[in-house]
């Protein structure tokens, strides 16, 4: 029988109760949020399962909602079931204050990079991580670039005036 | 007899082992990332990777830029295949949007991906046999990638940084001169291909360089995140244009490659392998486009005004055509909200585009998953143990590109 997101769903309700929640499946991707306090137990439990088997972690990037008082911070991970091809989200979200989440690498040697990376740009602190330091910006560098407080462009600059196509100006 | 070795200061331990700093920038690295080696002689004892060189905030540029733009960023990822990444990201964009595409588009698409992948694959074949010493057939190949690039020319107009295709379909229809040089390419290719299996496949010294260098287990690969022609060559059957069929590949009848040691020699020869599989694809999809007639014949885009630019000579004179054109070029068209996850088999494996829009005109978050960062990590493992030469041809045999890894 194929490993259908309904199936999946009911397994992780049954194992977590109501603390796996949010199920939605955009563009037919199961997506669910746990809270940060189980975030490998979920994993664990989506690797070892018999018939999960979620044991090649795909992707795993933040994203930051400044709006989302106490959860601003998304850590998301795409993992892969590759006998059955199905794939899953997680999304595990944490306050900007104290962003600890335990890190994935245990698990999954590929979380090491990716866990620097999304650290170095969104400033999440994986606990238990070997080595999380800055991978692609500069060591010293002591702010987290990727989060939305940072404008690309510098908003004091004159000399491009967007009121010449109907937008912004004063 | 006086003693020849240098004193060292008082209660400092004596260093048995020699720190080579290899990179940032180094002909043998083919690209700007820097290794420190800890060296026993030859023999590498550790390694340890800095990498973000050429870092240049893709994903932050994107956030301020409506899709059509975010193309031109693709195109910097995996340079030896940006075609690939271009049709990507386009095929991400119409997820999201729900645009279908024409079947001709889909076989357009397909011969030049497909043709991408042989360049890629290309170079990284006979870059490995530069770094064992074989200059011959990485000349002699420059030859065909330089025919690639010409039928890229002739779609697009550009060679390297292709921005090949839109939203949709392609900017314009493949002209004549395309399809002769792809008739070309597939009549002299082949030969090419064998005599360049010939120089490397069965050559003694070659393989005994590269047999058993650079090894990784399947478990092991797939615990690191590995994915295209590295995983497949530790026999994982792993490809995307099967398991997920995207643009039509559903249609098309190929094989796929597999080793099973992992190492740099079967990395090379599943390379070599695909690429045979790249031709018949090519083939196929020629055979398919050929079968279109009339009317048909002639489509190379979805109708899409709302993102699909208008023909120039529409926008002079008719105004629905103007208003969509100024609509385009002012990114002023909000996209649906949604979260899409969408991933094409890139010249190094999964190349996945992780878009989150919030109803703007610009991508809330795009996160690209390179599958170069993720698989070089594994550099230290692979390499551990062996001999600094054979860590030079696994670096190669690996496809490292800096552009994808940096991001």
């Amino acid at each position: 029988m194929a490993l259908t997101n309904e199936h999946i769903k009911q397994k992780l309700i049954e194992k977590f109760g109501d603390q796996v929640k949010n199920f939605t499946e955009p563009y037919d991707l199961l997506t669910f949020e746990s809270p940060k306090e189980i975030n490998l137990k979920v994993l664990n439990f989506l690797y070892d399962d018999e018939e999960l088997k979620f044991r090649f972690l795909t992707d795993l990037c933040a994203v930051h909602y400044p709006d989302k008082k106490g959860k601003e911070l998304a850590v998301v991970y795409h993992l892969h079931n590759l006998v059955d091809n199905v794939r899953i989200r997680l999304k595990v979200f944490t306050g900007i204050e104290k962003p600890d989440v335990y890190t994935a690498t245990g698990l999954f040697s590929a979380a090491n990079w990716m866990e620097r990376e999304t650290y170095d740009f969104y400033g999440v602190n994986f606990i238990g991580h070997p080595n999380l330091k800055r991978i692609l910006n500069v060591e010293e560098m002591d702010y987290f670039p990727m989060r939305k407080e940072f404008p690309l462009e510098d908003q004091t600059r004159t000399d491009k005036d967007d009121e010449m196509f109907g937008r912004g100006g004063n | 007899m006086t003693e020849h070795h240098i004193k060292l200061p008082e209660g400092s331990i004596e260093k048995t082992t020699t720190t080579l700093n290899l990179g940032p920038t180094h002909p043998a690295t083919h690209g700007v990332f820097q290794n420190i080696l800890e060296l026993d002689g030859e023999r590498i004892v550790s390694a340890e990777q800095t990498v973000g060189y050429i870092h240049r905030a893709f994903e932050k540029i994107a956030e301020r830029r409506p899709l059509y733009q975010i193309t031109t960023l693709t195109d910097r990822l995996n340079y030896c295949s940006s075609p690939i990444n271009n049709m990507g990201w386009h095929l991400t964009c119409e997820k999201l949007l729900g645009i279908k595409t024409p079947k001709r588009v889909d076989y357009l698409r397909i011969i030049i991906m497909e043709l991408a992948r042989i360049s890629d694959h290309l170079i990284c074949n006979s870059i490995v046999g530069v770094d064992a010493g074989a200059y011959t057939g990485f000349l002699y190949v420059m030859q065909y990638r330089e025919l690639i690039y010409e039928i890229y020319e002739e779609v697009c107009g550009s060679r390297l940084t292709t921005n090949i295709g839109r939203i949709g379909g392609f900017e314009r229809n493949f002209n004549d001169i395309a399809f002769q040089k792809l008739e070309k390419f597939l009549r002299e290719y082949p030969r090419v291909l064998k005599e360049f299996e010939n120089l490397f496949q069965r050559n003694r010294i070659f393989m005994e360089r590269t047999m058993s260098t650079g090894t990784i287990s399947a478990e092991r690969a797939l615990n690191y995140g590995f994915t295209g022609p590295n995983l497949r060559a530790t026999g994982v059957d792993y490809d995307i244009r099967v398991h997920t069929a995207y643009c039509s590949y559903e249609d098309f009848q190929f094989n796929i490659p597999v080793g099973n040691t992992g190492d740099n020699y079967d990395r090379w020869l599943v390379r070599s392998q695909e690429m045979w599989q790249s031709l018949s694809i090519i083939e196929q999809a020629y055979h398919k486009v050929q079968e279109f007639k009339g009317a048909e014949a002639e489509v190379y885009h979805a109708d899409v005004p709302e993102y699909y630019l208008p023909e120039k000579e529409d926008v002079y004179t008719k105004m629905e055509a103007l208003i969509w054109h100024f609509k385009i070029i002012m990114g002023e068209i909000n996209m649906p909200a949604g979260e899409v996850y969408n991933s094409v088999e890139g010249g190094n494996g999964e190349l996945g585009f992780y878009l989150i829009s919030d109803g703007g005109r610009t991508p809330y978050r795009l996160h690209f998953r390179r599958p170069c960062f993720i698989y070089y990590q594994a550099f230290e493992e692979l390499t551990k143990g062996g001999m600094l030469s054979d860590a030079m041809i696994t670096m190669s045999s690996l496809n490292i590109i800096a552009g994808e890894m940096d991001g």
